[in-house]
């Protein structure tokens, strides 16, 4: 076995961590985030090399999360011309693709759009017939103008082979074009899994390129080593998966931070306190996996069906500034990365949380010397809020009223006690400036199922067996080491409404990497 | 008269999510299709129910099934004309307007769709003035007004007349036909005179739905507080302040059925309320006494932003604020409260309306 390197690009921060065959950090770094992303990864890489810990050569993992796939989105750059096929008619009609779409997202994706027969009922019977004539006047049509197709078909959580059949079309008709179908990206809610599986064919060649460029830097480095991405549920995929799924790539930063947390505290069920530069963002920790948020969320101002980890996320970070005008206030603004000029602890002129608590002597950090002179009951006021606006967050995400463990991560954790009210216990763990690039580093990989099955077809227990075997092939597709493999997750819900028993069963299977 | 423009329709949607009670599927997915038609088809007028001329045809539509499919299988648009065209030509006379029989969730939406797209006016008026779950749960049906002739047809070019002895009839056949043509159908429903519009209906809802969603929307900008305002506007009364600490949900025959409690906060500290539903909030009580049941409307807000919070986003932790509304008159009524009240859903419990308990609870604490 050998070393892992493990890299996440945060919103300020770009940290690295190496870890042994033990997985445990050898060295650790932190860079600013670069505009561009790449080359703050690049740097961030070469700072945790230079210190010596271990030969490059003796790196054989790298796992990478990355914000490349977002910030395509949201900037609406280097995005695919998308071919948007929904497979429907003569049912969806009221409501066209990409309605919501901001009008310059909808440009940058090329705005093909196509409304074909076929479809399927909630029970799996078909709305009408796949129009395959259509499809093929379709891919005739789009040859030359979109490089990238999403196939989208009514009830295809239910049953997928209208989406098969118009994907094989396709490449029939156009060669070896990128296919992404909605069945495997999201589930039920048509106008939502819709959205993401579109901005998932936009992704493809941004994940083939930040791929490719991180691929080329570890080769630069001396590194040659398996490459994963992070995703969204805190587990890894191969980069062949990652190219296919790029829309899974998404928000993996906060899911880092909190397996990180899990794993550096060992701890299963935890709350996690993680205290950046401008923000803290609590996350609950289920079973060593994040929970996910049930609403609808929202990408580049696109709706998805997307899960996301379920987080709330405050103004109290490291750099937020405290302000005495008509009674003491904290935050909800921050100096940022320029809390060492800043700060008044580095000889600036704000007043921030890290110079509250650095006054009080709770914290070391700067010059002590610089703050003495703050009245102290100013700096109880402004503690106190600060205890108080964690100690609320945390009280509005646990899950039951019992007393839990909260981990303290991330750099500007500092800036909380050792005690919290709803906490059984506070957890600093070592390397809790790190957390989320560790987190990247440890992940296993998964596969996810997440269908509406039919219980009158093969009974409760059939369908929940099928489930188990679907995501454990995922997981294996993903590369996970198919002795390795536990199911993590099981969910099953009847859906309300729908007779003939139709049951919503969603299912993870995670397994440590094929080594 | 005057003209919905898309505003309007944003509004009227989120004011629908609190009418909703809680229930009566998200509005969303009818909000794009009324946008859609109004972008397509132009605009729609909505009329004061005394212009509407007494023996006018009129005929209420809806969506009937289940929310899950209709946010999976949009509707195509065309299938609620095909039910009008067909009902016109059985009656042989011209549909003059449409309205929504459910001015909660999602069926606020599909007259507007509709409107917009045959070029019909909606009238400022439906049948329940929140959201319920069966067809015979409209003012209309205390008026001794039949569903039927009613038409459900489905995107696929289905259409079905059905011709009933009664509207618990017309539930149950309309039911089973939903489920063979896909689980979601549209409606063109209780056709009646316009004379019997202006008896039976509850009147003005779409304006006062328009207003709850703009007051809400309104309270953010101007940052005033948002549960003051909808409590102006509905002449609500706040019920409860609490914290959400339990949520049990279970399916009994198709209905989401289940209970929250709450954990009271601010003045409410110490309190504990629970509140049972069946798709919409039908109860809600203290440990010593109830504070409100059905048909009086509960709805459940998010005590920051005043927007309203269905049954199923009703989660662990959140800050939510309980509010009461006082049903319209028509449902205070003998046959109304058989009809929609507490014992009807299985509650063994009398009907008494919102503000005799607020004023007796209040003579109890002081």
């Amino acid at each position: 076995m050998g070393f892992r390197i493990g890299i996440d690009v945060g919103g300020t921060n770009t940290d690295a961590v190496i870890l042994d065959q033990n997985l445990s950090p050898v060295a650790k770094t932190k860079t600013p985030t670069t505009p561009d992303v790449s080359t703050g990864i690049y740097q961030a890489m070469s700072m945790v090399l230079q210190q010596g810990a271990v030969e490059p050569s003796k790196i054989k993992y790298a796992m990478l999360g990355t914000t490349h796939c977002t910030n395509a989105v949201v900037e609406r750059k280097r995005l695919n011309k998308v071919a948007v096929i929904r497979l429907g008619l003569p049912a969806t009609g009221a409501i066209k693709p990409l309605t919501g779409w901001a009008s310059d997202l909808r440009q940058a994706i090329g705005n093909l759009q196509f409304l074909v027969k076929g479809g399927h009922e909630f029970d799996g019977r078909e709305i009408a017939a796949l129009e395959e004539q259509r499809l093929r006047e379709i891919a005739k049509e789009i040859k030359g103008k979109a490089d990238s197709i999403a196939i989208i078909g009514v009830f295809s959580p239910v049953t997928n082979t209208h989406e098969l059949r118009a994907a094989e079309i396709m490449r029939e008709e156009l060669g070896d074009i990128p296919v992404s179908l909605s069945h495997e990206i999201g589930s039920v809610g048509l106008l939502e899994r819709e959205n993401a599986t579109v901005l998932n064919a936009a992704l493809v060649d941004v994940a083939r390129t930040t791929a490719a460029g991180f691929i080329a830097a570890l080769q630069r480095e001396g590194i040659d080593a398996s490459v994963y991405f992070g995703q969204n549920d805190g587990t890894l995929m191969a980069v062949d998966y990652a190219t296919r799924y790029p829309i899974l790539t998404i928000a993996c930063g906060p899911t880092n931070s909190i397996r990180g947390a899990s794993y550096l505290a060992k701890q299963k069920n935890a709350l996690v306190v993680d205290v950046g530069g401008t923000t803290t963002d609590v996350g609950v920790l289920v079973n060593g996996f994040p929970r996910e948020s049930s609403i609808a969320v929202e990408i580049g101002g696109v709706r998805t069906n997307f899960r996301m980890p379920d987080l709330i996320s405050i103004g109290l970070g490291g750099g937020t500034i405290v302000r005495n005008e008509r009674g003491i206030t904290v935050g909800p603004d921050s100096v940022g990365y320029r809390i060492t000029e800043e700060a008044m602890i580095f000889g600036g002129k704000t007043l921030t949380t890290s110079d509250v608590v650095t006054a009080l002597g709770l914290a070391a950090m700067g010059d002590a010397g610089k703050v003495k002179d703050l009245p102290k009951e100013t700096l109880d006021q402004a503690y106190g809020q600060i205890v108080a606006m964690t100690e609320d967050v945390i009280d509005r995400m646990k899950t039951s009223s019992e007393p839990i463990p909260v981990i303290l991560v991330g750099g500007g954790s500092i800036i909380l006690p050792d005690q919290l009210a709803g906490a059984s216990e506070v957890i600093r763990p070592a390397h809790y400036d790190v957390a989320n690039a560790i987190g990247s580093a440890i992940a296993q990989v998964s596969g996810q199922v997440e269908r509406v099955f039919s219980i009158d077809e093969m009974g409760r227990e059939g369908a929940i067996q099928r489930a188990k075997q679907m995501a454990i092939e995922e997981a294996i597709k993903a590369g996970a080491d198919p002795d390795s493999i536990d199911i993590v997750e099981i969910e099953d819900v009847p859906l309300a409404y729908l007779p003939g028993n139709a049951t919503k069963i969603r299912v993870k299977a995670a397994g440590n990497l094929v080594v | 008269m005057r003209i919905l423009d898309i505003q309007a329709i944003e509004d009227i949607a989120l004011g629908a999510a609190l009418l909703g009670t809680g229930g009566g599927g998200d509005p969303y997915v009818g909000k794009l299709m009324a946008i859609q038609a109004v972008e397509e088809f132009g605009p729609i007028k909505l009329l004061e129910p005394d212009e509407v001329p007494d023996d006018a045809l009129i005929v209420p539509t809806a969506m009937m099934g289940a929310p899950t499919v209709l946010v999976e299988k949009v509707p195509s648009g065309e299938e609620v004309m095909s039910a009008f065209n067909s009902l016109e030509s059985y009656l042989g006379s011209k549909i003059y307007a449409t309205i929504p029989i459910e001015a909660g969730g999602v069926n606020s939406m599909i007259p507007l769709a509709l409107a917009a797209r045959m070029g019909i006016p909606v009238v400022d008026t439906d049948g329940m003035g929140r959201a319920f779950p069966e067809l015979q749960m409209v003012t209309f049906h205390l008026n001794d007004i039949s569903a039927t002739p009613m038409v459900l047809c489905d995107e696929k070019g289905n259409s079905l007349m059905l011709n009933t002895v009664d509207n618990v009839w017309t539930e149950r056949l309309a039911r089973n036909a939903t489920v063979e043509m896909g689980g979601s159908v549209m409606l063109a429903i209780y056709p009646m005179q316009g004379l019997q519009l202006k008896k039976s209906g509850i009147h003005g809802i779409i304006t006062l739905t328009e207003k709850i969603g703009r007051a809400i929307r309104e309270a953010k900008v101007n940052r005033m507080d948002p549960i003051k305002t909808v409590l102006g506007v509905t002449n609500g009364f706040e019920l409860f302040r609490g914290k959400v600490v339990d949520v049990a949900r279970r399916t009994v025959g198709g209905f989401a059925r289940g209970e929250s409690k709450l954990e009271g906060i601010d003045a409410y500290r110490g309190q504990a309320l629970t509140l049972n539903f069946q798709n919409e909030h039908l109860i809600a009580r203290t440990e010593n006494e109830v504070l409100i049941t059905t048909p009086d409307l509960i709805a459940v807000l998010d005590a920051e932003t005043g927007r309203p919070i269905t049954t199923e986003g009703l989660r662990y932790g959140a800050r939510a604020v309980v509010i009461g509304i006082p049903c319209h008159p028509h449902w205070r009524t003998a046959k109304g409260i058989a009809t929609v009240g507490p014992r009807y859903f299985g509650y063994d419990l009398d009907y008494i309306p919102l503000e005799e308990r607020v004023l007796s609870n209040k003579g109890g604490q002081e």
